[in-house]
């Protein structure tokens, strides 16, 4: 079952919506697995001043993008790279082990809208890219990933 | 704590009081085992029987082809592995259809690893069989026909007459899982040609964990479970004679108010489909306007995922259920609503409502006035509704 901290961020997630002329947009799963997050930044100074979440899925895929934002708001874009699955996981005080994969695609969808954002200001992104292939476009489920 | 409003007939119902009042006694005071000699066996025994009579009274069948089992997974089991096993020198192959309950696809597939063939008939949109692939997927080895009455899913009821004609004509054994459809469907086993069929105590208000396979005179089938010689030697194990008591009593209450049941839970169910029609765009009825469970309704809801549903619904104290992935338990959404054609992401948003005798008008207002809300925000939160509006 949900901890409570999952149930908080399902049922009023935070920083739900779009940013217009965002910095950085990333988009992560696909709809056959039955989860897609898609995150946009608004960077200023390399400080993320901004961040939304839309997401189709379950509520631990609702709950993990929440999270996420949460955990990167206010902070540089070096440090939002950091933000690894556990973190989410820990933050929200533990995730059932088939809802794994839902803080994998969280960390992926925050690394996806930096790569967006690096490619728009013209940064080498080649690092980058080798953690994020295709946009991360990853399923846990095991389906093969689905091209746009 | 919100009120409970439960919309999940399909996955179990309450136990009547007046079936657990007759259940009582054979627990406390009239303990007999119903294979002992002295009287208060014989007393179990009686009882044993009288539920037996009641049975094969509502289906149309003789007390001796009823035999008790634990649960319709065990009927499903006893069915097609009983005749299987016992038929194997006239054949090996079993026509199944890709909707039916796991109970009867795990049990062929096992089946398949014991040398036996399964064909797995497609459904149309509807959730229907075409008789005419059914037909032509009879061979000279075929034994058994397994098509199960109503879908649990979408509650669409397969033409059960005409498979049963088709299998008569080839003299091949049909058994239906009505697991679904008892209480819900008048059954005549002797007009619908049915050679075994199925059901469990606790869709039609009676306990859990008591179930009935009913198996036409003359039919050769093994019994799966060995010991002693209980149920004329088809399945051993000591009577659970407390549910056999419930099973039959709550049979009884089902046929002396079968009209005006089905009645109420068609008229909820009519309501319900037309409010969500009317207040809520973008979605899709699933299985077969007309030849449905009346208590079912299943929808998806586009551009959402049925477990964020669920728990919205939970919130506001509303039991229902779905075919997304993330209730299933496994990788994919429904079976069933694949086998219909569903895109996996449709099949995701799909919501099944079952009504049922607790349920009112006024649940239903509830209901659709939740949905409306709750779909409204997880819509606003979903990229997949986003791109929509945006492309329109």
């Amino acid at each position: 079952m949900y901890s409570e901290k999952v149930v908080d961020h399902f049922t009023n997630p935070r920083n739900v919506g779009e940013i217009e002329n965002a910095d950085g947009i990333g988009q992560v799963g696909n709809p056959v697995c039955g989860d897609i997050m898609k995150i946009y930044l608004k960077i200023e100074n390399n400080i993320i001043t901004d961040v939304r979440f839309k997401t189709f899925g379950c509520g631990a895929a609702i709950a993990t993008s929440s999270m996420a934002t949460e955990l990167i708001k206010g902070k540089t874009v070096e440090e939002a790279l950091e933000l690894s699955n556990k973190a989410v996981i820990e933050a929200l005080e533990g995730l059932p082990p088939v809802k794994v994969h839902c803080s994998v695609l969280a960390e992926e969808a925050v690394k996806s809208a930096i790569l967006d954002y690096y490619k728009k200001i013209g940064k080498d992104t080649t690092q980058l890219e080798k953690i994020c292939k295709q946009g991360c476009c990853s399923c846990a489920h095991g389906h093969d990933n689905i091209e746009e | 704590m919100e009120k409970i409003r439960y919309f999940d007939h399909a996955a179990t119902t309450s136990t009547k009081e007046e079936v657990l009042k007759e259940m009582i006694p054979y627990f406390t005071l009239n303990y007999g085992n119903a294979s002992s000699i002295y009287s208060i066996g014989r007393k179990s025994k009686k009882a044993v029987e009288d539920s037996r009579d009641k049975i094969a009274k509502a289906i149309n069948a003789d007390s001796k082809e009823i035999y008790f089992t634990a649960c319709g997974s065990e009927s499903d089991n006893l069915a097609i592995k009983g005749v299987a096993y016992a038929n194997k020198e006239r054949g090996n192959h079993i026509i199944t259809t890709k909707i039916e309950h796991p109970a009867v696809l795990n049990t062929c597939k096992k089946l398949e690893t014991q040398g036996f063939i399964v064909t797995y008939l497609n459904v149309n949109e509807d959730g229907l069989i075409s008789l005419k692939e059914l037909e032509e997927a009879i061979t000279d080895k075929t034994i058994l026909i397994s098509i199960m009455f109503a879908n649990n899913e979408i509650g669409t009821i397969q033409p059960i007459k005409e498979i049963g004609e088709i299998a008569k004509t080839h003299k091949i054994y049909f058994h239906t899982d009505a697991v679904q459809a008892i209480g819900n469907i008048r059954i005549d086993v002797k007009e619908l040609n049915i050679d075994l069929l199925s059901m469990s105590a606790h869709k039609f208000y009676g306990p859990k964990g008591m179930g009935a396979l009913y198996v036409k005179t003359g039919i050769k089938f093994e019994k799966i479970q060995d010991g002693g010689h209980q149920e004329r030697n088809k399945r051993a194990g000591t009577e659970n004679v407390a549910g056999i008591v419930g099973i039959g009593k709550a049979i009884e209450l089902a046929y002396e108010n079968f009209d005006e049941y089905n009645e109420k839970l068609t008229e909820l169910r009519d309501y319900y489909i037309s409010q969500v029609e009317e207040k809520i765009p973008y979605i899709k009825i699933n299985g077969h306007r007309q030849k449905r469970l009346p208590g079912n309704a299943n929808i998806s809801f586009k551009f959402i995922e049925g477990e964020g549903l669920l728990l919205n619904l939970d919130m506001k104290g509303i039991c229902a259920s779905s075919g997304s992935a993330c209730t299933s338990g496994s990788l994919d959404p429904s079976h069933v609503l694949l086998a219909i054609g569903l895109p996996h992401e449709i099949a995701h948003g799909s919501l099944r409502i079952t009504f049922g005798d607790d349920n009112t008008k006024e649940d239903v207002d509830f209901l659709v006035n939740t949905l409306v809300e709750v779909v409204e925000r997880l819509r606003n939160m979903s990229p997949l509704y986003e791109d929509f509006i945006k492309n329109r």
